[in-house]
């Protein structure tokens, strides 16, 4: 269990511009990100010693960034081959770093030529070697498809419906016409939502989030430390990773998992919580992984904010609007901000415990949640002003 | 006509359920030493972590335990022509899941536990895939 309360901090952040077509080569949306969290917190290259990344060799190596950057002191440069269930671990392992003496000041960051360059959501590999050789000859090959199989059991247990996950559609597309970084800012309604084309059944085209060229970095450093740089610190308070039995190899082979209506945040709750020292109740806003509006579902439940089976309930009525009971994924989320893989979420909730957030702040906001990973395994931090 | 799906490239692991369904049977592992059924093929049992491995074939029946429907083509120049689609996870009755597709049926009749029996589609000279069918047809 992550046991270091208060001991770390973000003290910088940063992003690229999200956009369609960048441009421009990974690494130079890496270490644009990255200069800009050394400013935000009001360092120099010399003081960075540490660079985490995950990515799945669709960005640039942690030590890429740190040689364009003359970052000369970055001996530890770390990169996790990993998916969006790493956002959050990446800064967790950061505070581990420090902790452990390795580091002092660790940049975290993911970037990706999302759109334009690689794309994550699948189907352009044909290949059915290893363990997709029992999945992609049946045509099941893309990342919509696989998380279509795992809403469907939400559906055939609990009956959940699509107004239910429309709700999130539209909740988040509306938090992000106020946000100037997200790449979708028009409106959409529920009827919108109902009409929009079926991609994967159930899944429609506004189920599924963008695909984006984009980077994000976050700066972790002692609290102490922190205190001492050019914004006020946002301290980590909790956090977790992890996941339940028989995860596979892979997404598609995660058959074998209990059952595709609970995703991993049933088994890092209780860490989580305890590691933080509060509640469901004390969390002012929340930045769930919302690759698909599924995954929100699955962590509301996991995660405790209500039972099994009753997260299509919950997210109805404005309750996770911004003015309602628990603000989700205030920034309009990987389904409207952008889909820099989840480290934006982190960007966002900074933001909004800085009260940085301007037309989207969350009024007196003092403990925000993020969440990373959507299937088998993930991660979550609990964050404080 | 180039066959332009995905076909399957067997490893020691997987190689005799690939063999086996080219003889129209569906082989699944049985642990020789605890007794788990387990399906995709590994070499240790994850309960027991013995090797010693038994071949057992399948009845081929099972049900929809989930399933989707393929409605959009990715990419779409080979599966422009199948859509709609039905891709489904189902349970046999030895207790394993399988992942393939159900076929002669409309996608709208699928339901949850809807019993499947297994066909074999030799779509290839060398390859041929397991797929499940309502088990009323």
């Amino acid at each position: 269990m992550w046991s270091l309360r208060d001991k770390y901090a973000i003290a910088g952040i940063g992003w690229t511009d999200f956009s369609k077509k960048s441009g421009r080569t990974v690494r130079s949306l890496a270490s644009e990100a990255c200069l800009k969290a050394i400013a935000d917190a009001g360092l120099e290259a010399a003081d960075i010693d540490g660079v985490i990344s995950f990515h799945f060799n669709d960005s640039a190596p942690a030590m890429a960034v740190a040689t364009e950057l003359g970052l000369d002191n970055a001996g530890y440069a770390v990169d996790y081959l990993s998916g969006g269930n790493a956002a959050n671990l990446i800064t967790l392992a950061a505070t581990a770093a420090i902790e452990a003496g390795l580091a002092r000041n660790v940049l975290c960051f993911r970037a990706m030529n999302g759109r334009s360059g690689f794309r994550l959501g699948g189907g352009r590999d044909l290949s059915a070697h290893g363990i997709t050789q029992y999945t992609a000859p049946f045509g099941w090959i893309t990342y919509p498809q696989a998380m279509a199989m795992w809403c469907r059991r939400h559906i055939i247990k609990y009956g959940t419906a699509p107004e239910q996950l429309g709700e999130i559609a539209v909740t988040f597309r509306e938090n992000a016409t106020r946000n100037p970084r997200a790449m979708q800012r028009q409106p959409i309604t529920m009827a919108d939502y109902l009409d929009s084309r079926m991609i994967v059944e159930p899944f429609r085209m506004l189920d599924i989030c963008l695909e984006t060229d984009g980077a994000c970095a976050v700066l972790i450093t002692g609290t102490e430390r922190a205190r001492d740089m050019k914004k006020k610190p946002v301290y980590i308070m909790g956090g977790a990773y992890g996941g339940g039995p028989d995860q596979g190899e892979d997404l598609f082979d995660a058959i074998r998992w209990p059952d595709q209506s609970h995703n991993f945040a049933k088994y890092i709750a209780d860490d989580l919580w305890r590691s933080a020292g509060v509640t469901q109740r004390d969390v002012d806003f929340a930045e769930i992984y919302d690759c698909f509006t599924y995954s929100v579902i699955m962590a509301l439940e996991g995660l405790g904010f209500c039972k099994e089976g009753e997260g299509g309930a919950y997210v109805q009525g404005g309750r996770i609007a911004r003015g309602g009971e628990l603000p989700l994924n205030t920034a309009g989320g990987l389904l409207s901000e952008g889909y820099i893989h989840g480290l934006n979420h982190v960007i966002e909730a900074v933001q909004q415990l800085r009260g940085e957030a301007g037309p989207r702040q969350v009024p007196d906001a003092r403990i925000g949640l993020t969440t990373a990973g959507a299937m088998t395994c993930g991660s979550a931090m609990i964050l404080r002003n | 006509m180039t066959y332009a799906k995905p076909l399957p490239v067997p490893d020691p692991e997987s190689a005799p359920f690939w063999e086996g369904t080219r003889r129209h049977k569906l082989l699944i592992q049985q642990c020789g030493n605890c007794g788990r059924n387990r399906f995709p093929p590994t070499t240790f049992c994850s309960h027991c972590r013995s090797d010693a491995v038994r071949w057992l074939e399948a009845s081929g029946r099972g049900k929809v335990f989930s399933w989707i429907v393929v409605r959009h083509p990715v990419p779409k120049d080979v599966y422009a022509s199948d859509v709609p689609y039905v891709v489904a996870i189902i349970e046999l009755d030895e207790g394993v899941r399988i992942v393939s597709n159900i076929v002669e049926c409309d996608p709208s009749d699928v339901r949850a536990e809807t019993p499947v029996r297994v066909i074999f589609r030799d779509v290839t000279d060398s390859v041929t895939l397991p797929l499940f069918v309502p088990a009323s047809s």
